[in-house]
């Protein structure tokens, strides 16, 4: 008894350090792969740490146009997502808070998030803000569906709404009946995680033309502490949505603590993986990201229909 | 029984004094009818916390004393949104409705008849009284949409609507005589096994479907809904699109509960309606301009959702899976709830924004949240919750779907539920698209027209109710666990061993993450630090120094990408000049999203049949003898074949 309930803090405490001060590195890490592909030496792996450092003792500027729905894009994005966070499960652990039915309330939550974050850049009354809130909605139509049908597969193959049981199916480990659903599900989700933290070749974060594009222009106007908050939310996405691909790889391992290793081992390598997505390949024209999208919502509808049958 | 009854007398005779009155008239009607919300609602909170229902009998023997009121547990779960949203409605039209145009007095007398036909359907008991109730309110709504008769827009909805209402009535009449013909009697209740599967069970499912599908706005009869939301002054349209619609919903939970085994594909029918409902509903909703008419298309899209809770919880009674049923059930009946709540909280926000700009296309507003912060905080509760985004009442509703639906989809290999899933998933995104493009292009930016510069916020009576109905999404959407036995006595009408949805164990878990969510934004919000005294400073605009109002993103550009997307459903009608030479000359760009049942099917086929009856014209001469002619031939003819 006295055992587990240790047991439980300790993986409480990982989690919220986890969730506190690991999702800047990977950002990093997927810029060093970037560059190293490229040959150069790139910006050290800790940048993201030092630029949050930076902005937290800058002064924010803010346009006459603004008013309180600004900041709440930032301060609500992140408390979204932390809110998140403590439904998905990192690794083999347990998520802190599992109950039926949690998977939706993830999924809206996520939504949330990008509700203030849109209405965040309309409330600057800029064009070009403007027209990367109208993309991220408009492609968010499509990733929820793909995200859905993710889920209706896995709730079919497991029996269980909460996402700790879903994402436990070692299915993929284990080499059952599951790991051709499983495949297209991570084909599916890998589509919606590259195209909902922005990247490469749905979105490019080191762009320079504003007219180009999604998520950084949102947030163009923001200085200073909501921009680190802007930053940080942006990384702990990656943290949060990239659970759910390396839980779904993960093996149960003997010991707790391998089960952690493993998991931030994961987490490396898919940032690895998107790195080198990256650097493999350029962003597509605007209007071919529907269409990529849509692959992602086959992938996942093809993974409900194997459990089907 | 006595409360109830009245609080409906006291809502009927809310508007007469008002006649008489030199002044004070709006606030008369509003003390009765805040008066007869708490009786009211004090009546039907009784009655869901357990206590005895009460019912009124006709006295005669002869008649065998037929029941004609009984305010059971689903009558009292609607009764609770009828009385609270007109009591906030009535308040809200004080200062609302002061135009000289339209006649105060008038649409308060309606308002409140409007509110007692409301009050008296929900509990109606017998055929008749449920009748003359329908058609006592499709009357005193049709009086209510046409108040700016001046306007030959306003006629033209008043009469659309007049004209759906009575098509749906026609069929309720059918409908409830072939009830009556195999019960033998005019009392609403329990029909005999069998009755669904025969031919006459069949008929009669299909014409209580038109029926209530007309008034719930069902696509494809939702024709009359997006004109006459419009065009009725803002806290009728708040009532019609809370309530009104929702008395469709409720006499199709009626029917549910009265039939024992519907067939299955009753609940199939029902998710394909409310698929299509949602999904077309808010796709609709995303071309239009209009911000009345955009909300109204969201009402059709929420009628969808509750369709779809409807359906899975009957699929889920006719296949054996009570969990199923009691989830979807819950969830339709909590969301008839909420959406009479956000909606009727929309529409009052956008009448304000209406009161302050005088237009309701969205191309002319923008910066409100500057100069109405109330409105424009009243307004994004509502988007918030009708996104079914966490922690507002809109979420719980559609939570309970989709648990229902992925329990379904655990249970049995039934394909359906797969599609619910996906369509609520749909929904939720094309909605949150939706609203960002309504809020975001009304409240936000600067003004981009001199009206909306010159916006003042609305009055205090007209906020507060406004406020009542935010403060009533917030207590569901953060303490659910409050309203699970309530709905769980509600949801036990649909039929025995359903189990009660109180039980979940997510419900107090929302509670605390909403808490959590609250918490942490006060923290980051808290070190963000007081914002310093905004400098005069630009929006980075990518290099122009000095950014116009006219060049911010439209409500269309903002759209464009989805309604170019979905061209293959929506049929967006462009007008846009080409512009040629080096000097072109000023062009001018237009784009609709026309109706597609009214604007695409039924008005040219409508001109076409009265082309063809055009022809007939050839005999209408106009001369006295042509006509004495025509009686002749007649008379003749029947004389032959009298003869023959």
């Amino acid at each position: 008894m006295s055992q587990s309930l240790v047991s439980t803090v300790v993986n409480l405490i990982l989690h919220a350090l986890t969730v506190l001060l690991l999702p800047p590195l990977i950002p990093g890490l997927i810029a060093k792969v970037k560059a190293r592909m490229a040959g150069r030496t790139g910006p050290p792996v800790l940048q993201l740490y030092y630029d949050l450092a930076k902005l937290a003792r800058k002064e924010a500027v803010f346009s006459r146009t603004t008013t309180w729905v600004f900041l709440a894009g930032p301060v609500g994005t992140v408390a979204a997502i932390l809110v998140a966070s403590l439904l998905v499960p990192f690794g083999q652990t347990a998520a802190p808070v599992t109950f039926e039915g949690d998977v939706i309330l993830f999924a809206y939550l996520l939504g949330l998030a990008r509700f203030l974050t849109v209405l965040s850049a309309l409330d600057t009354g800029s064009a070009f803000e403007g027209m990367g809130a109208a993309r991220e909605v408009s492609f968010s139509v499509l990733a929820e569906p793909a995200l859905f049908f993710g889920f209706a597969a896995l709730a079919k193959a497991t029996g269980s709404l909460s996402l700790t049981a879903m994402l436990h199916t070692h299915g993929l480990a284990s080499g059952g009946h599951l790991s051709g659903p499983l495949i297209l599900i991570l084909a599916g989700w890998g589509i919606v995680y590259l195209a909902e933290n922005a990247r490469i070749p749905v979105d490019d974060p080191n762009t320079h033309l504003e007219l180009t594009m999604i998520h950084e222009v949102m947030v163009l106007d923001h200085s200073g502490r909501p921009f680190a908050l802007v930053l940080y939310g942006a990384s702990l996405k990656l943290v949060v949505l990239g659970a759910l691909l390396v839980d779904l790889l993960l093996p149960r391992l003997a010991q707790p603590w391998m089960d952690w290793l493993a998991f931030f081992g994961g987490l490396g390598l898919l940032a690895g993986v998107v790195g080198l997505v990256e650097s493999s390949m350029a962003r597509f024209r605007m209007t071919k990201v529907p269409q990529f999208l849509l692959v992602g919502v086959l992938a996942s509808g093809f993974a409900f229909l194997l459990l089907l049958v | 029984m006595t409360f109830y009854l009245v609080a409906v007398l006291l809502a009927a005779l809310s508007g007469f004094p008002g006649l008489f009155l030199v002044r004070r008239g709006g606030e008369v009607a509003g003390g009765l009818l805040g008066l007869a919300a708490l009786l009211g609602i004090g009546a039907a909170a009784r009655v869901l916390l357990g206590g005895p229902v009460p019912e009124l009998c006709l006295p005669a023997q002869p008649l065998g004393s037929p029941g004609l009121l009984r305010l059971d547990p689903i009558a009292a779960w609607f009764l609770i949104p009828v009385l609270l949203l007109s009591a906030c409605g009535a308040w809200y039209g004080i200062r609302y409705w002061e135009d000289p145009h339209g006649s105060p007095r008038r649409v308060r007398l309606v308002f409140g008849l409007l509110v007692a036909f409301l009050a008296v359907l929900v509990a109606a008991a017998h055929a008749w009284i449920f009748l003359l109730a329908w058609e006592g309110m499709a009357i005193a709504a049709f009086f209510l949409v046409i108040t700016e008769d001046r306007l030959p827009e306003t006629r033209r909805a008043a009469w659309i609507y007049l004209v759906s209402t009575h098509t749906g009535t026609l069929c309720l009449f059918a409908a409830f005589a072939l009830l009556a013909g195999v019960t033998g009697h005019w009392e609403l209740g329990p029909l005999p096994q069998g009755f669904a599967a025969s031919g006459v069970g069949t008929a009669a499912f299909v014409l209580f479907m038109i029926g209530f599908g007309f008034k719930a706005g069902v696509m494809p009869l939702h024709l009359w809904l997006p004109p006459a939301h419009a065009a009725a002054p803002s806290h009728v349209s708040s009532l019609m699109s809370g309530i009104l619609i929702k008395m469709g919903i409720l006499g199709l939970v009626r029917l549910l509960i009265w039939v024992p085994d519907p067939p299955l594909w009753w609940g199939e029918l029902l998710l394909a309606l409310g698929v299509l409902s949602g999904v077309l509903g808010v796709t609709f909703a995303l071309g239009q301009h209009d911000l009345k008419r955009l909300l109204a298309y969201h009402s059709i899209e929420n009628i969808g959702i509750i369709l779809l809770g409807l359906g899975l919880g009957l699929a889920g009674r006719t296949t054996g899976h009570p969990i199923v049923a009691a989830l979807g059930f819950a969830g339709a009946l909590l969301h008839v709830l909420n959406h009479s709540l956000f909606k009727g909280l929309l529409f009052l926000a956008a009448g304000s924004v209406v009161h302050a700009t005088g237009t309701r296309n969205l191309e002319r507003m923008g910066g409100l949240g500057r100069s109405m912060p109330w409105t424009s905080g009243a307004f994004l509760a509502g988007s918030w919750a009708i996104c079914g985004l966490p922690p507002l009442n809109g979420f719980v509703s559609e939570w309970f779907i989709y648990l229902g639906s992925f329990r379904a989809l655990a249970l049995s290999r039934w394909p359906w539920s797969v599609g619910v899933l996906t369509a609520l998933a749909l929904i939720g995104a094309l909605a949150l698209a939706c609203f960002a493009k309504a809020f975001g292009t009304v409240f936000l930016g600067t003004p981009r027209s001199p009206a909306s510069a010159g916006a003042h916020e609305a009055p205090l009576g007209m906020r507060l109710p406004m406020g009542v109905l935010a403060g009533a999404c917030l207590l569901i959407g953060v303490f659910p666990v409050a309203l699970a036995p309530a709905l769980d006595r509600a949801v036990a009408a649909f039929g025995p061993g359903l189990p009660g949805i109180s039980g979940l164990a997510g419900l107090p878990m929302l509670t605390v993450l909403a808490l959590a969510l609250v918490a942490l934004a006060l923290l980051l919000g808290r070190w963000l630090g007081r914002r310093p005294a905004p400098g005069n400073l630009p929006t980075w605009d990518c290099g122009y120094a000095q950014p116009v109002p006219r060049a911010q993103y439209t409500a269309s550009s903002f759209a464009d990408g989805l309604v170019t997307g979905a061209r293959w459903v929506l049929f967006p009608k462009v007008l846009a000049a080409r512009v040629r030479g080096l000097f072109p000359k000023p062009a001018h760009y237009e784009s609709h999203v026309p109706d597609p049942v009214l604007d695409r099917a039924l008005d040219p086929a409508f001109r076409l049949g009265s082309r063809g009856i055009a022809a007939l014209h050839v005999f209408q001469t106009g001369q006295l003898a042509i006509y004495l002619l025509y009686v002749l031939l007649t008379l003749l003819f029947l004389l032959i074949r009298m003869v023959v």
